[in-house]
């Protein structure tokens, strides 16, 4: 039987790791090699990378990281942020990514999504959703980093975005991402009950009992970050110094997160699998 | 002081996992050389077949670069084969993905795709997932390259179709997905694939590229 993924994601600003709240805001965190071989360690099922910036400045400094990466660590990749053609999914993956997630590309020219599916097969290519709530409650699309409207409403796009061959979703709450107030269980359940691809859940997860809310409904992954991100930095508190670029008044400061319960992938795996809940290790 | 390394030939059809493989290759010690030249993959002391995407597509890269009758005859040698995802499935007779397709027959049997749904529940496709290879009664993992390898443990699959085999004693492993049970890997003399990748099954899917390494002479 299936074990749901626990999935790190690791927000990249050119060398960094860095993360922000609703995807705004970010703070230098570290090297993004040094935590990805923590988790691998730790047990993480796969790896998310997200180049933040690429989107907005035409940056791709992502490909170095995930090269490297891709030869030391044994587990899938993924890899999204300013993936707009096919000639960008075909380096990725070159550099050595599995899957490449596309969000912005996607809404801008949904013909994309089948291309790529095409050329690379639906189980390469993960639609991004970034959602935001309205007034009205309804959830709408969002692009560059939650920054775009786009009026397209989320389980419109999600069956869309499958039948045109995207191989698994990832739905992103721009509204909890960061915060640590749990993950939208509402948004999340809407989608993957409309679709029958894999969903990852991300986007909010502050504590333990977060997990075993969200995994009530059918997903198969979670994606997290600052949950783990803040434990994991304890262990590379000595290398600070050697960062430059970036905001690192926050590293610097040696602050906390109080919000957010400082855990590692081993604890939350514990926690979900005494709920019933099958787990990889 | 020379050190005489073990060397695979990785079939590089234009599709697929290359990478992924050959660096989990190297990391056992094990030399590899991507290749799509006959007389090399004929010559080869051991191949892998990698392979991510369309069943149809890599059959016609494969025959487009002349490579199916030289991997025919690879096997027929007897050296070590290991076909891995998409690469297990084309050794098998046809493919029902975009209607019956022809793959290269060394092992009876056909792919199929997972139905949507199985005893009322909903199938996801694919099935990206970390799942559980169990070991079939009467088959001994000692002697293969699952050697080492407890029943039961979890390996990285992603795949939306599934192959089929005719005969029982070609089954190396059994995976079930949400009650649907399938075979995930295959041996047959030489020749061992599997469905899922142990390329991207961290420390324990690498004990597999060991393994292989060893059945090399």
């Amino acid at each position: 039987m299936i074990a749901t993924r626990i999935i790190p994601r690791l927000d990249i600003k050119g060398p960094n790791l860095v993360k922000g709240i609703h995807l705004e805001g970010l703070r230098v965190l570290g090297k993004p090699e040094d935590f990805a071989r923590y988790y691998y360690e730790n047990g993480a099922d796969e790896l998310m990378f997200m180049d933040v910036v690429a989107s907005l400045y035409e940056r791709n400094s992502l490909q170095d990281i995930i090269s490297r990466t891709a030869k030391e660590l044994f587990i899938p990749l993924t890899v999204g942020g300013g993936i707009r053609n096919l000639d960008n999914i075909k380096s990725v993956l070159r550099a050595g990514a599995d899957k490449v997630s596309i969000n912005t590309a996607a809404i801008k020219n949904p013909d994309f999504i089948k291309k790529a599916a095409s050329k690379f097969g639906s189980s390469t290519i993960v639609l991004a959703i970034e959602a935001i709530k309205q007034p009205d409650g309804k959830y709408f699309a969002y692009i560059d980093n939650g920054r775009e409207y786009t009026g397209l409403e989320v389980v419109e796009w999600a069956k869309r975005g499958e039948e045109l061959g995207a191989g698994e979703i990832v739905i992103t709450s721009v509204d909890r991402e960061g915060t640590g107030i749990g993950f939208d269980t509402e948004l999340i359940k809407s989608v993957a009950d409309a679709v029958s691809v894999p969903v990852i859940a991300h986007g909010g997860a502050g504590k333990l009992s977060d997990f075993e809310e969200v995994l009530k409904n059918d997903v198969s992954a979670v994606a997290i970050s600052s949950i783990l991100h803040y434990k994991a930095i304890t262990q590379f508190q000595s290398q600070k110094d050697k960062l430059e670029e970036g905001n690192l008044e926050f590293l610097k400061s040696g602050k906390k997160y109080s919000k957010i319960e400082a855990l590692t992938i081993q604890e939350i795996k514990t926690a979900i699998a005494s709920k019933g809940i099958l787990t990889r290790n | 002081m020379t050190v005489n390394l073990k060397q695979v030939v990785i079939v590089d059809y234009e599709l697929g996992n290359l990478f992924s493989v050959k660096h989990a290759c190297n990391k056992v010690g094990l030399e590899t050389i991507l290749s799509f030249d006959k007389r090399e993959i004929e010559n080869a002391s051991a191949i892998i077949l990698p392979g991510v995407g369309a069943f149809g597509d890599a059959m016609d890269n494969l025959n487009k670069l002349d490579l199916a009758e030289p991997i025919k005859d690879f096997i027929a040698t007897g050296k070590p084969f290991l076909g891995v995802c998409l690469g297990m499935q084309l050794l098998f007779e046809e493919s029902e993905e975009f209607g019956a397709k022809k793959g290269l027959g060394i092992v009876p049997g056909v792919i199929k795709k997972f139905p949507k749904e199985f005893r009322n529940k909903k199938m996801r496709v694919p099935q990206i997932a970390w799942n559980q290879i169990e070991k079939p009664e009467n088959v001994d993992w000692g002697t293969t390259a699952l050697k080492g390898i407890k029943d039961k443990e979890f390996m990285y699959f992603i795949h939306s179709f599934y192959a089929q085999p005719i005969d029982r004693s070609d089954i190396l492993t059994i995976t079930n997905y949400n009650d649907f049970e399938y075979c995930s890997a295959i041996h047959n003399k030489n020749v061992s694939a599997m469905q899922f990748h142990p390329e991207k099954s961290g420390e324990i899917g690498l004990k597999i590229y060991d393994n292989f390494k060893n059945l090399i002479v």
